[in-house]
């Protein structure tokens, strides 16, 4: 791996008595579109902003392409955030809004002009630069401000929950729009959310944390199919645990098989089908075992089952994950 | 109204009528009152002033009533230099006042609404608290601090200073205009800075901005509706009054309550009284008009 673009070196952050930030060290290489994923209070929020500056951190150092930022204020950091609640502003254009960090960075008047065209292209909000953030859409202010953002071509763009507050459907287009966005640019994204089917979307890495500390780092196959703990396991997609003599097991619904008959002495695991979850391509079924109740996510075909039914459940050696308490 | 309305919805119904009632009786009345004094004209009688309306001579008495109103009193008005000038000073008045409000309760109110959450109400009753004492004795207060042997001037001596003259002085009435109005000013700022989001400073910030320029470009702009509301309260009351004109001012101290008081019970001018009153109501609607439409514009 080259030199890392971003780097937190041992960082901390205390509110009170709390640790919102314990310890964390993490690389984000260029040009990687990077995401913390946590539940919420997990500290990914205040890493963040320790990124963008407006935290300061406890303990620790933070350097953006080799530059020590720690104590540097927002304002010198070539990092961009656009915020949870766009917070955009109300009194200026949509145009000058996103002219706004250009002014601040000595653009002459034409050439920000240019600039603001060329993203207001970007994010497809051409001819909406006259109007006021409160005249566009919701999915359109988020674009405003994903342009904002990105027009002074930062070394590195912050995304705090960029897609909370849209709807399921334009969650989805905006999630791809993201990462097409960001490969033609060229540019390194670090995007904090709790939703983890958006990590794994968007994401090269991805992060997990919990209680201040980072869990977990990987690419999201990689930390899917290998989850270190119960805790990364749960969030990240669902699992069936098991409890082994030398500790759990897991394993995910769609590696779980089921069958009539005894799959082999000693292999399955015999249950009765509570319920049957048809989903189209697959059928989500909650067996209950002696161990439990557990979920298996089967492809929809002929062989289905139905609920009251006794059924064998069983995996393969080779999808069990071992996994710290 | 049917009788099988729930008893509320009727009580809320009947509930709107209350402010027009209040603004019937509290406003309008006492303002036509003061609008037909006006047109009205002196006399040596009890109440001063002719023609009256006699009831008794019914639509004949309606006409001779009318036939006496006239606009005399407004054109003594505008020949007399000295009501222009009582205006001109008011407005002087009012307006220096109103500059220093701005330049101290601005800085009062950010900090205020800057603050922790356990400091700030506290600010914020420190700020109300003067309500609690009668404004009139506040500003006699003000003469004991300032008269030349007032406590201001004791303090000045004991540090070694030259002493100041500032009761009776056109200074002494800025102080106490200042004085008195400052919670008119740093109310509505407070209110409007209190409510701003903070990401928006912080986004500013983002961009590129020094704190000083995120202020002048965010902060600021956006509290403009507060610094609109804020010098309007100080500064409308400001022209017409009285009281700390007539405690803290010189015999030259020129500003309308006063001329008002003068032309009342002084002279028993009353019409000249109501005129001057209304001219100076006229004056300060249309500021307040175009203020309120500016506003109505800027709502989406």
């Amino acid at each position: 791996m080259t030199e890392p673009l971003v780097r937190f070196e041992g960082v901390s952050r205390r509110f009170g008595d709390v640790w919102a930030v314990r310890d964390v060290t993490l690389e984000i290489a260029e040009r990687e579109f990077f995401a913390l994923l946590g539940p919420s209070g997990c500290g990914k929020t205040t890493l963040l902003r320790m990124l963008a500056g407006f935290e300061r951190p406890d303990a620790g150092r933070i350097l953006i392409a080799g530059e020590d930022v720690t104590d540097l204020p927002p304002h010198r950091r070539p990092a961009n955030m656009m915020f949870q609640s766009y917070a955009l502003f109300p009194h200026l254009t949509v145009a000058q809004n996103v002219a706004f960090g250009l002014r601040a960075q000595g653009f002459g008047r034409a050439e920000a002009a240019a600039r603001v065209e060329e993203m207001l292209a970007l994010v497809r909000l051409e001819g909406l630069g006259g109007r006021k953030p409160d005249q566009l859409s919701g999915g359109q202010q988020q674009r405003a401000a994903l342009a904002r953002a990105l027009a002074p071509r930062p070394k590195v763009l912050l995304l705090d929950e960029p897609m909370a507050a849209l709807d399921r459907k334009l969650r989805q287009e905006t999630q791809f729009e993201l990462m097409a966005l960001q490969e033609r640019l060229g540019a390194t994204f670090l995007i904090v959310t709790h939703d983890q089917d958006e990590a794994m979307i968007t994401a090269d890495r991805l992060a997990v944390m919990r209680e201040g500390r980072i869990v977990q780092a990987g690419g999201p196959a990689e930390v899917y199919e290998h989850p270190v703990d119960r805790f990364v396991a749960g969030f990240l997609g669902e699992v069936n645990l098991f409890a082994r003599e030398d500790g759990w097991i897991g394993v995910r619904p769609e590696r779980m098989r089921l069958s009539r008959e005894e799959p082999g002495a000693g292999e399955g695991l015999a249950g009765v089908v509570r319920e049957a979850g048809y989903l189209g391509d697959r059928t989500i079924y909650v067996v209950d075992t002696a161990e439990g109740q557990i979920r298996a996510s089967v492809a929809s075909g002929n062989d289905a089952f139905g609920a009251g039914q006794a059924v064998w459940a069983s995996f393969l050696p080779e999808s069990a994950m071992r996994l710290a308490p | 109204m049917s009788a099988d309305r729930p008893w509320n919805e009727r009580l809320g119904r009947s509930a709107v009528v209350i402010p027009y009632l209040w603004l019937l009786v509290f406003f309008a009345v006492p303002f036509l009152l003061v609008a037909k004094l006006s047109v009205s004209h002196t006399a040596l009688a009890m109440p001063p002033y002719a023609p009256r309306l006699d009831p008794a001579q019914g639509i004949a008495g309606l006409k001779a009533f009318a036939h006496g109103l006239d606009l005399e009193t407004y054109r003594r008005l505008a020949q007399d230099r000295l009501y222009l000038a009582a205006y001109l000073s008011s407005l002087a008045f009012a307006a220096v006042a109103t500059s220093i409000l701005l330049a101290i309760g601005y800085p009062m109110a950010y900090g205020i609404a800057r603050s922790g959450p356990r400091l700030r109400p506290a600010m914020v009753m420190a700020v109300i608290l003067p309500f609690w004492t009668s404004f009139l004795i506040r500003i006699y207060a003000w003469i004991a601090i300032l008269k030349p042997a007032g406590l201001l001037n004791q303090a000045l001596a004991a540090l070694r200073l030259p002493t100041v003259t500032l009761l009776d002085t056109n200074a002494g009435v800025i102080l106490g205009l200042v004085y008195a109005y400052l919670p008119f000013m740093v109310l509505p700022l407070y209110a409007v800075l209190e409510r701003q989001d903070e990401r928006l400073v912080e986004a500013a910030l983002d961009l590129g901005c020094t704190p000083a320029r995120a202020f002048w470009r965010v902060t600021f702009p956006l509290s403009l509706p507060g610094v609109a509301a804020g010098a309007l309260l100080c500064f409308i009351p400001m022209v017409g009054e009285f009281v700390v004109p007539d405690l803290l001012g010189g015999s030259r101290t020129l500003m309308l309550g006063r001329t008002i008081w003068t032309e009342f019970f002084a002279d028993r001018d009353w019409p000249a009284a109501s005129a001057v009153a209304m001219v100076m109501l006229a004056t300060l609607v249309t500021p307040i008009l175009l203020f309120q439409r500016r506003r109505a514009e800027a709502l989406p």
